[in-house]
């Protein structure tokens, strides 16, 4: 009589090891990799020196929330500069993706024996932690320029990274699946990263904006990118913005679901379209 | 050629009678090129099994369907009688495979990349140490652990993925023309290698390739082209089926285009 198979089962410390590995993984890139950590960390620092610094006189800010008096406009620009690092990390990941893809190390990936939807949400976290260092070194930074912003904020930040991390992370991983080279996806990158950091708040208050141009403040209101900036900004003061946590954690989950459907087996792109070449 | 009656399943099938690896009445297309068509064919645990095709013959399509990348639509894989779609943790968790493109991470070391492999599996970083080690050292390369992947050698990098691909220990072994680029004494020893690996462990080998000198008489022999199983049995049984004197001229026969080939599929 034959034996029948042991049912396999996935332990939770499986699963635990498993996601660890991925950001083990990719904290190991990032620090193999000195110059986009530099780079990360340059970018929004140019932006607060030199454009905030020469802007503070011509841009002034009134009192809205979350400030509860006058601030310098390199005070004001910091959420959003905070929230561009985390742009930038969406897609720098995601970038790796095509490029893991496009050597074939996805393969790697995605025969391992856990869920599909795991692995993604995993490299997913992995991007996000990444994001944190980044974010911090910026803050550090920020403030021996003098941006300092109350201690409890540089905590409450923490779940308001995590939630725009992932959004912006899965709108990167959803468009990781549909590009097959690092060309065509880079130039994307051009035309999505500066359209939704300029038509956001984060470098002007949306009244500013209605003021010059109503149609720009409509697409600003529907540019998912003003929620994470403001949801980063009420955070860093310790207030929480229930509109901004709404919107982000929906796109979050809207991006996440079609970035799963994206890359599954059976009804994914790689299945639709391909050819041996898309599994890579 | 060995004909595979199509299981009636639930997820699993009893594991005493259950080989390596079957593929039953598989067919994939993309759009509206058909790449498998109603391929069957069967790995035997302990065997080495060679997948013989020319390029284009839809070997890699077939591989990306055993190790999940896409789902067969039609048909069933089975791993250790474990349905790749219904069941497919426990049938990647029995799967070790080499791509054909290569798929270390250069920035990494050979340790390193042991030691992602592992986790992506579920084996903690401490006993995936210890089995990267004992893994290295059976390739003869304990010595390049630390080294980064991007120092080694073809030969080398491609030992190295073979001994990623049985850091969790797997049943079944996929290698899809893992010797492509390599000089004639890499090549050599890697595919001692990987034999030695069916003689003590006895795992199963499904080692695709187009390089006929690869093959020995001990043996089986799958011979895909243009998405159709053309001949699969043992090296002599596959050579009379074609009444050839040896694979070459088997080989021949069976993917030529001329009137033989009908026949043959």
């Amino acid at each position: 009589m034959s034996e029948a198979p042991r049912p396999f089962r996935l332990s939770l410390a499986g699963y635990a090891i498993c996601m660890a590995g991925i950001c083990w993984r990719e904290g190991l890139r990032f620090l193999n990799q000195r110059g986009r950590f530099l780079s990360a960390l340059v970018r929004p620092l140019v932006w607060l020196f030199i454009f905030a610094a020469g802007f503070r006189s011509v841009l002034g800010v009134s009192i809205i929330p979350p400030y509860d008096t006058y601030v310098l406009y390199e005070v004001y620009v910091t959420p959003g500069l905070v929230a561009m690092i985390q742009l930038f990390n969406g897609l720098q990941s995601s970038l790796s993706m095509v490029y893991d893809r496009e050597v074939g190390a996805m393969r790697i990936l995605l025969v391992s024996p856990y869920p599909r939807w795991f692995l993604l949400v995993s490299k997913l976290v992995a991007g996000i932690c990444v994001s944190l260092l980044q974010v911090y070194a910026f803050l550090a930074v920020a403030w021996f320029w003098e941006v300092e912003l109350p201690p409890i904020g540089y905590l409450a930040v923490v779940p308001a990274l995590l939630l725009s991390g992932l959004m912006l992370g899965a709108m990167g991983l959803l468009m990781s699946s549909v590009f097959r080279q690092m060309e065509n996806f880079a130039s994307v990158m051009n035309f999505v990263i500066f359209p939704m950091f300029f038509a956001s708040s984060a470098l002007y208050p949306l009244w500013r904006v209605q003021e010059s141009s109503l149609v720009l403040w409509w697409i600003c209101t529907f540019n998912p990118f003003t929620y994470a900036v403001e949801l980063i900004r009420f955070a860093l003061y310790g207030q929480f913005n229930p509109l901004a946590a709404l919107v982000v954690a929906g796109c979050a989950l809207v991006f996440l679901a079609a970035s799963i459907l994206a890359y599954d087996p059976s009804a994914g792109v790689m299945a639709r379209r391909g050819g041996p070449e898309d599994a890579k | 050629m060995t004909a595979l009656p199509m299981p009636e399943l639930p997820g699993s099938l009893p594991l005493g009678s259950a080989p390596a690896l079957t593929v039953n009445h598989v067919t994939h297309a993309f759009g509206a090129r058909k790449a498998l068509d109603d391929v069957s064919l069967s790995v035997p645990t302990g065997s080495f099994t060679a997948l013989l095709g020319p390029n284009g013959a839809g070997k890699t399509t077939l591989f990306s369907l055993i190790t999940r990348l896409y789902d067969n639509r039609t048909g069933r894989i089975d791993v250790l009688g474990h349905d790749v779609r219904r069941a497919p943790a426990a049938a990647l968790s029995k799967l070790g495979v080499v791509f054909q493109a290569r798929t270390l991470d250069l920035e990494l070391s050979v340790v390193q990349n042991l030691l992602y492999h592992a986790t992506l599996h579920g084996m903690g970083f401490a006993a995936g140490r210890r089995r990267a080690l004992e893994v290295l050292a059976q390739a003869g390369l304990a010595d390049r652990a630390g080294d980064k992947v991007r120092r080694l050698s073809g030969g080398q990098m491609r030992r190295v993925e073979i001994a990623r691909a049985l850091m969790h220990r797997p049943s079944l072994l996929l290698l899809d023309e893992p010797t492509v680029g390599l000089d004639i004494a890499s090549r050599a020893a890697l595919v001692a290698q990987v034999r030695a690996l069916v003689a003590q462990e006895g795992i199963g080998v499904l080692w695709a390739t187009h390089i006929i000198e690869e093959i020995t008489a001990t043996d089986r022999i799958v011979v895909l082209h243009r998405g159709r199983i053309r001949a699969e049995g043992a090296h002599d049984a596959v050579l009379a089926q074609a009444g050839a004197a040896d694979v070459s001229e088997a080989f021949l026969t069976l993917v030529g285009d001329g009137p033989d080939a009908g026949a043959a599929a």
